[in-house]
């Protein structure tokens, strides 16, 4: 038996994360640090992108979907990144990436809808808060440090808010994304005039998604990202939106072209970010995970706990942060999900109160006004 | 459907968000034949017809200044410019993030275009025409669609979108750019619910129909000025263009009876019918200078004199009078009647109207003198019009004053629209020919069509997430009628966005 809690790091420090007490990181200078926040809307599988591939139930679970964690980055002997995420290995490699498994938000149920509302609100329930908890922390910040853009038409909830935020996007995004395609497609299924204008359409035209086309699009998000956020005079503060998570069929192929999207959205925003991206955290995160086992169209059904990620110069890396549950029939959350054991709100709390060198108990209440004191993880980001 | 949706959707324009719906369809649809605001303040605040006249009149002056070759290339505006160039590519219609959402539509749709159709002309010409676009074709597509958007009878409106189409004129031939709209708002709203042949009189006396059916330069070879211009060794001459688009599409229809005498008759009825205020030459001023610019003229000089015979029946009236006499009795022409039911039941009941309604609207037009509610209100009791099968599938315009209704729109740029609609194939006032736009499914449900409807729903429910929530708009825009597999697909969605854009994609939103 291995104790349930542990880091897995580059380093083989295997300790209790939880209890380690380093020192809070010392405010840098007032100006130069970012956050960026990318949301996987449609519940990203948690379970295929940092596979527990060394959890004993976890091939049975996920039949051909283990091949594609075994041919995955292994870090340490439990867990394996997806070969998709080559560059976020490579980060992972530099200490520049930490990675935290069975983690969820507050909500417990299955809707996309409301999840992503707490997910955004960081309220306990959905439609609880009006303004985003992003636009919270712009309160917390010092002047220069509180301008914040959205990398999509409109301002999310996140960041809608009293602060005033932008928003900006390429002129040239991708047409409709492939997931909206797909669906629009079974709705068409049995209509008789529409479905066969729709095969046709489908056939004449080359599909790309806002994170699929071999990761140009998310290359070029990326890109954009980073001259927003580049630079003396850039933004602070950045949310960016991808969508296309909600595999509920066809998933090896779909998830594996999201994930490659994702990659080269965090490699290009590394490139452009330049010096600046030693003073970044990135979080990436999901509004919650998908079933432990797959279900009958090659795909997995909306779960409960998933993965998310810091990434970012600034980040304490090259870890995995688990408090691993165990995929074992009776430690899934209501017999079928992986059981959260980590809460995102504290992830974040932590994270930006270090970050910014603001006071937990101060961030947490101010961003996540009714969750309970969130209790301390140090070490996230460098000292 | 149920009766509710019927009336929201087939009758009216699409419910919103924050309208409730009917609680008596029948009557909610009839009061509107009393509520009606032929004015409403969105119309009333767009370019007056004698500003966009005055332009156009100043611009001729520019370039009969010119001379030789350098207004002959200027006059390219007033021939067609053809041919209606294809909607942008799929790519470029994509999302714009970033920018407002209006300006990349108007790049990609309005100015774009526009600027891609008038790349040959002269300075003078284009800066014309990016001043009749911008100042007034666009500021009167913002007000028909704020009126579409915002108006208390969405079926009278549908009506009047109905009759603009009946009477098109096309934005493809630039010199009416700026007056398109005003041909809708000033001779089209006003007489809606009126008589059909006070309609077409106002109409035909529109400057948009007698500059875009070449009518306004139409002179009779034995007029005063005719006779002078031929001394002079000037050819002009009579134009058939209105007269044969009269009989042909807003009258008596395509091969209802009439010959090529007849048109050539009804030509020279018509000579003398022309536009104020646009030239000021000595001809154009017998033939009708120095009134206000843009107002309609009757000019004596330039009518052909004598009596005529159109259809079996002499007119000998004076002037103006010959073709009023003219035009009375293609109103009240059985074959009138019969045109125009047929394209009223094809608009509210199938592309194919069964022949009983057909019928029975056609003896209400007659049998009222033409009184376009007495037609509306047959259609209202129609058993046919109120099938809860789904026969018409949305034109482009449809869908979108539908899908910004639901996300509760209440105004939009008219770039905006101008470029969407450019986007979806059915520019406004641009149907690039006088029968207008087809109103059959054939014409508008397409693979490619279907692509870039489903990429403009999800356009503009991104830019109404967190608005407006799917699940619970649905049954607002669909009372009892959304069917379970949309209701599943939005509850399924994986965003607010997404499952807004699924409902506007959906086989019921696409259909009425």
């Amino acid at each position: 038996m291995f104790d349930r809690r542990f880091f897995l790091g580059s380093a083989g420090a295997a300790g209790s994360l939880l209890l380690a007490c380093p020192s809070v990181a010392l405010a840098k200078a007032a100006t130069d640090r970012r956050f960026v926040f990318i949301i996987q809307r449609g519940a990203a599988d948690g379970l295929a992108t940092l596979a527990p591939v060394g959890d004993a139930a976890f091939a049975g679970l996920r039949g051909a979907f283990a091949e594609d964690a075994q041919s995955g980055t292994k870090l340490g002997s439990f867990f394996a990144l997806h070969p998709a995420l080559a560059e976020t290995a490579k980060l992972y490699g530099a200490g520049e990436a930490l990675l935290v498994h069975a983690i969820a938000s507050p909500y417990r149920d299955r809707s996309h809808f409301d999840g992503q509302n707490v997910l955004e609100t960081g309220a306990a329930g959905a439609y609880r808060l009006k303004d985003g908890w992003m636009n919270r922390l712009l309160g917390l910040l010092p002047q220069g440090e509180a301008k914040a853009i959205a990398v999509s038409a409109t301002v999310p909830v996140a960041l809608r808010g009293p602060h005033d935020v932008s928003s900006y996007a390429p002129s040239v995004l991708p047409s409709a994304s492939d997931d909206l395609l797909a669906r629009v497609g079974d709705l068409y299924a049995r209509d008789a005039q529409l479905s066969p204008l729709w095969s046709e359409a489908m056939a004449t035209r080359k599909l790309t998604g806002d994170l699929s086309g071999g990761g140009q699009n998310g290359a070029a998000t990326g890109a954009l990202a980073a001259r927003l956020l580049a630079g003396d005079n850039g933004e602070r503060v950045a949310f960016i939106e991808t969508g296309g998570w909600d595999t509920h069929s066809g998933q090896r192929g779909r998830l594996a072209a999201q994930l490659k999207g994702l990659d080269a959205l965090v490699a290009s925003l590394k490139a452009g970010l330049g010096a600046d991206w030693s003073n970044t955290l990135v979080l990436v995160a999901t509004e919650f995970g998908r079933t432990a086992a797959i279900n009958g169209t090659g795909g997995t059904d909306h779960g409960t706990a998933s993965a998310a990620m810091l990434l970012g110069g600034a980040v304490k890396g090259g870890r995995v942060l688990a408090d691993w549950p165990g995929l074992a029939p009776a430690a899934l959350y209501e017999n079928r999900d992986l059981r959260p054991t980590l809460d995102l709100d504290a992830l974040i709390a932590n994270a930006l109160a270090q970050h910014y060198g603001l006071d937990l108990a101060r961030i947490a209440a101010t961003l996540f006004p009714e969750g309970q004191r969130p209790r301390p993880i140090d070490g996230l980001i460098r000292a | 459907m149920t009766a509710q949706s019927i009336a929201l959707n087939r009758f009216g324009l699409g419910g919103r968000p924050d309208e409730a719906a009917p609680a008596d369809p029948k009557a909610w649809l009839d009061a509107q034949l009393r509520s009606f605001e032929p004015r409403p303040a969105a119309i009333a605040a767009a370019p007056s017809r004698q500003e966009v006249a005055q332009q156009l009149a100043d611009y001729f002056e520019e370039i009969r200044g010119m001379g030789g070759p350098a207004a002959r290339r200027a006059q390219a505006i007033v021939p067609e410019a053809r041919p209606r160039p294809q909607p942008a590519a799929m790519t470029s219609m994509a999302p714009m993030p970033g920018q407002e959402p209006a300006q990349a539509m108007a790049q990609m749709g309005g100015e774009k275009a526009l600027n891609e159709r008038i790349a040959g002309l002269p300075q003078s010409a284009q800066q014309f025409i990016r001043k009749a676009g911008r100042d007034y074709y666009l500021t009167s597509v913002a007000a028909r669609t704020d009126a579409a958007l915002t108006a208390p009878a969405p079926f009278v409106e549908r009506l009047v979108h109905f009759w603009a189409n009946h009477f098109a004129v096309s934005a493809d031939k630039l010199v009416v750019i700026g007056l398109a709209g005003l041909l809708e708002f000033e001779a089209v709203r006003p007489n809606v619910l009126g008589r059909f042949e006070d309609m077409l009189l106002a109409v035909e006396q529109h400057p948009a129909m007698l500059l875009y059916l070449d009518q306004a330069q139409s002179v009779g070879p034995d007029s005063r000025l005719g006779g002078l211009a031929a001394m002079r060794g000037r050819k002009v001459g009579l134009n058939e263009n209105l007269a044969r688009e009269i009989l042909e599409l807003h009258t008596l229809g395509v091969r209802s009876g009439y010959s090529q005498a007849d048109v050539t008759e009804f030509a020279r009825v018509l000579t003398g019918w022309t536009v104020d205020g646009l030239g000021r030459g000595p001809g154009a001023r017998l033939a009708g200078g120095g009134g206000a610019p843009g107002a309609f003229r009757f000019a004596e000089a330039i009518h052909q004199p004598g009596a005529r015979n159109i259809l079996g029946k002499s007119y000998d009236q004076p002037g103006i009078e010959q073709a009023k006499a003219v035009l009375h009795d293609l109103a009240a022409s059985p074959a009138t009647a019969r045109h125009l039911a047929t394209k009223l039941a094809r608009h509210f009941v199938a592309d194919d109207p069964p022949s009983a309604l057909v019928d029975r609207l056609s003896a209400a037009y007659l049998r009222s003198g033409g009184d376009l509610p007495a037609v509306y209100r047959v259609l209202i009791d129609a058993p046919e019009a109120w099938n809860p099968a789904i026969a018409k599938f949305r034109t482009p315009w449809d869908w979108s004053v539908a899908a910004l209704r639901a996300v509760g729109t209440r105004q939009l740029q008219g770039q905006a629209v101008a470029g969407l609609m450019t986007q979806l194939g059915q520019p406004v006032w641009r149907p690039g020919s006088p029968a207008g736009y087809d109103d059959i499914a054939a014409s508008w449900a397409g693979p490619d069509a279907l692509v870039r409807r489903v990429e403009a729903a999800e356009r503009i429910a991104s830019r109404a997430a967190g608005m407006v929530d799917a699940r619970t708009l649905a049954p607002k825009i669909f009372p009892d009628s959304l069917s379970p597999a949309t209701a599943l697909a939005l509850a399924r969605a994986e965003s607010p966005s997404q499952g807004l854009a699924l409902l506007l994609a959906s086989p019921e939103f696409l259909r009425r």
